[in-house]
C-alpha cells in the first residue's frame, strides 16, 4: 500500500444558486481544502481542475484559471472536461502525476455557475454533434433518458413510482444536516405525488436540479503525508476508475440516438456501468461487502436504484427491497448518499465528482456529524458522464 | 409554427432517413463491409468495431419495425435548438429494439400515441411526420407507431 495516494485535505462551497462567478466558488473549495490540509498555496506542485462548459473561455482552461486566481506560481496544470464525470478525470490526473513522481502535492478543484432548467447544447447549429442533434432531431432532455431508464426499471423489475418516492424521502432526510447541501427539506410521500410530471413515470422532485458550486481536494503521496505532523485524518484512495464502454456499448447512453450495433460483435462481459466499479474494486482489492457507505449519482430518484445493483449492493432487480429494507439509510447496513446526494445538491457539474469524494473523506474521518456512518472505514463513489465516462473512487481510512 | 400541409417536406437533418410516399419512413445508416456492424446515424465514413479495421460505410436503411424497449413522454418544453411550438405540444420518445440489427433507436412517439397505453415489447413501426415549418417547408423526422393489431 506504500505506493498510494492519500488524501489530505477536503474543501467545499455549498451548492445554491449564488450568482457569481465559477472561479470565486472554486477558490473558496481550494482555499478550504488545503487549510484542511495544513497547507498553502505554496506547497501545491500540480493543479488539476474540471473544466465547465458555460462560463466562457476561463470555463476550458480551468486548471489555468484556477492557477490565476489562486495567484501564479509557475506549476505545471492540467484542465480536464469529462462532462459529469470531469472532477475524478481530474483526481486521477493529480494521482497520476503524483504516482508518477512528479509532485508530492496535488490540488484538484471542480466548480461550476449552472443555469436554471434544463441543460441544453452550446448555441450553433451542429448536426454532426451528437448532443446537439439529440435536442434538435429528438428534443431529448437529460430527463427524457432518466425517464426511459426509469420505465425499464419498472417493466423489468416491477418498481413503481413509490419506490422512486422513498428514494428521495431517503435522501432528503440525508440531506438535512449537510451544511453544504442546496435543499435541506424533508420530503413526504404525498409531497413528491403532487409534484408535476416532467417526463413519465419522473417527476420534477425525481429529478435532480442544476446548481453553482465547487469542490476541492489536496492528494499527496504517501511518503509525503507520513512526514505530515498529523496523519490521523489522512484517508487513503484505493482506486480511481475511469473506465470508457466496451464495444459493442447496446445500452442507450446519454446522448446517443442509437445505440451499438451487436452484429458480428462479442458482447462485454459486463455492462458499462457494472465496469466502472468493477474496475474500482479490482483496483482497491476490494469488494462491495467491504463498504461503509457509497455516494452513487442520484441524477433521478430511479437511477439510484440502478447503482445498488450496479456497484454490487444487491443483485438485478432486487434494488427496492433493500431500499425498503433500511440498509441504505443512515443507520443501515450500507448507508448511500449519507451527504443527499444529488437529491439535495442539485447538479454543479465539474464540482460534482469531487464533492463526492469529499462526503467520503468526511464520512471515514468521523467528522460528518449528525450524518455519520457509524464506523466508516470504507467509501465508494461513482458516476457516469455523457459520451462514455465512468467515475469511481474508493477511500480507506 | 405549425406546419403548413400545402408546403414541400424536408427531412430535419438531411441522409439521417428518407421519407416514402406511403408515409413510412427508413433511416439512413452505414453498414460496415468488412464485419457488417452497422452504424446510425451514419456519423463516420469509417468503421468504429475495435477488432475492424474497415474504413469505409456501405448505405443502408435499417428495419422499420422493433419492439419497444421503453418510452416516456416530455411534458415541458426542451431548450432550443429544439424548434419547439408555440404554446408547446408535449410529445412522446419511445427507444426500440431492431432485432436484425441488433441496437435500440431512438425516436418521438407518432402524435397522438397515448403512452397510458403502450407497453414494453409492443410492435412499434417507422413513420414519418411533421417536426416543424422552417417558412420555406415542413422539416419532418422519423417516429415510432404502435402497429395497429390487425
Amino acid at each position: 500500500m506504500g505506493d498510494q495516494v492519500v488524501v489530505l485535505g477536503a474543501g467545499m462551497h455549498p451548492w445554491g444558486k449564488w450568482g457569481k462567478s465559477f472561479v470565486e466558488y472554486g477558490v473558496v473549495a481550494a482555499r478550504a481544502a488545503l487549510a484542511d490540509a495544513g497547507l498553502g498555496v505554496a506547497d501545491v506542485q500540480y493543479l488539476a481542475a474540471g473544466n465547465t462548459m458555460r462560463n466562457g473561455y476561463p470555463g476550458y482552461v480551468s486548471g489555468s484559471t484556477f492557477a490565476q486566481a489562486l495567484g501564479w506560481r509557475g506549476i505545471p496544470v492540467s484542465s480536464t472536461y469529462a462532462a459529469c464525470a470531469s472532477g475524478v478525470v481530474a483526481i486521477e490526473a493529480a494521482r497520476a502525476r503524483i504516482l508518477a513522481g512528479k509532485a508530492d502535492v496535488a490540488l484538484v478543484v471542480g466548480a461550476d455557475t449552472a443555469p436554471q432548467g434544463f441543460f441544453g447544447p452550446l448555441p450553433g447549429d451542429r448536426p454532426t454533434d451528437p448532443d446537439w442533434l439529440r435536442f434538435h432531431v429528438l428534443g431529448a432532455t437529460n430527463p427524457t433518458y432518466f425517464a426511459l431508464y426509469a420505465r425499464r426499471r419498472m417493466e423489468l423489475y416491477g418498481a413503481t413510482p413509490k419506490d422512486f418516492a422513498a428514494v428521495k424521502v431517503k435522501n432528503s432526510r440525508h440531506g438535512l444536516a449537510n451544511p453544504n447541501a442546496r435543499y435541506r427539506k424533508e420530503f413526504t410521500e404525498d409531497e413528491i405525488a403532487e409534484s408535476p410530471v416532467v417526463a413519465d413515470p419522473l417527476r420534477l422532485v425525481d429529478i435532480c436540479a442544476t446548481s453553482d458550486g465547487a469542490a476541492a481536494v489536496v492528494l499527496a503521496s504517501a511518503e509525503f503525508a507520513a512526514r505530515q505532523a498529523d496523519t490521523a485524518r489522512q484517508v487513503r484512495i484505493a482506486a480511481v476508475s475511469t473506465v470508457t464502454p466496451t464495444y459493442p456499448n447496446t445500452y442507450l447512453d446519454m446522448p446517443d440516438i442509437a445505440t451499438d450495433s451487436a452484429i458480428g460483435a462479442t458482447l462485454p462481459e459486463r455492462s458499462f456501468r457494472d465496469s466502472i466499479a468493477h474496475a474500482a474494486y479490482e483496483e482497491a482489492g476490494l469488494g462491495p461487502s467491504d463498504l461503509s457507505c457509497a455516494e452513487v449519482y442520484d441524477l433521478s430518484t430511479a437511477l439510484e436504484l440502478d447503482w445498488y445493483e450496479n456497484i454490487g449492493l444487491c443483485a438485478p432487480g432486487e434494488a427496492e427491497s433493500l431500499l425498503h429494507s433500511g440498509a441504505t439509510t443512515l443507520g443501515g447496513r450500507v448507508p448511500v448518499n449519507p451527504s443527499g446526494g444529488l437529491a439535495c445538491f442539485g447538479e454543479a457539474i465539474p464540482a460534482q465528482a469531487i464533492a463526492q469524494v469529499c462526503e467520503l473523506v468526511t464520512q471515514v474521518r468521523g467528522e460528518a456529524g449528525e450524518r455519520q456512518v457509524d464506523g466508516a472505514k470504507v467509501g465508494l463513489s461513482i458516476n457516469q458522464g455523457l459520451f462514455g465516462h465512468g467515475s469511481s473512487v474508493i477511500v480507506t481510512r | 409554427m405549425r406546419p403548413d400541409p400545402g408546403k414541400a417536406r424536408l427531412p430535419v437533418i438531411e441522409g439521417m432517413f428518407r421519407e416514402e410516399s406511403d408515409g413510412s419512413g427508413r433511416l439512413l445508416g452505414g453498414r460496415c463491409p468488412t464485419c457488417s456492424a452497422v452504424f446510425f446515424p451514419k456519423q463516420w465514413s469509417f468503421c468504429a468495431n475495435p477488432t475492424c479495421d474497415g474504413s469505409t460505410l456501405d448505405d443502408v436503411e435499417l428495419s422499420t419495425r422493433g419492439t419497444l424497449w421503453s418510452f416516456t413522454d416530455n411534458r415541458y418544453a426542451p431548450p432550443p435548438p429544439y424548434p419547439a411550438r408555440d404554446p408547446f405540444e408535449p410529445y412522446g420518445v419511445a427507444a426500440v429494439e431492431l432485432a436484425e440489427e441488433q441496437m435500440i433507436v431512438l425516436g418521438q412517439l407518432a402524435s397522438g400515441t397515448d403512452i397510458a397505453r403502450l407497453t414494453v415489447g409492443a410492435e412499434m413501426e417507422l413513420i414519418v411526420e411533421p417536426l416543424y415549418d422552417d417558412g420555406e417547408s415542413v422539416r419532418t423526422v422519423w417516429k415510432w407507431k404502435p402497429v395497429q393489431d390487425g
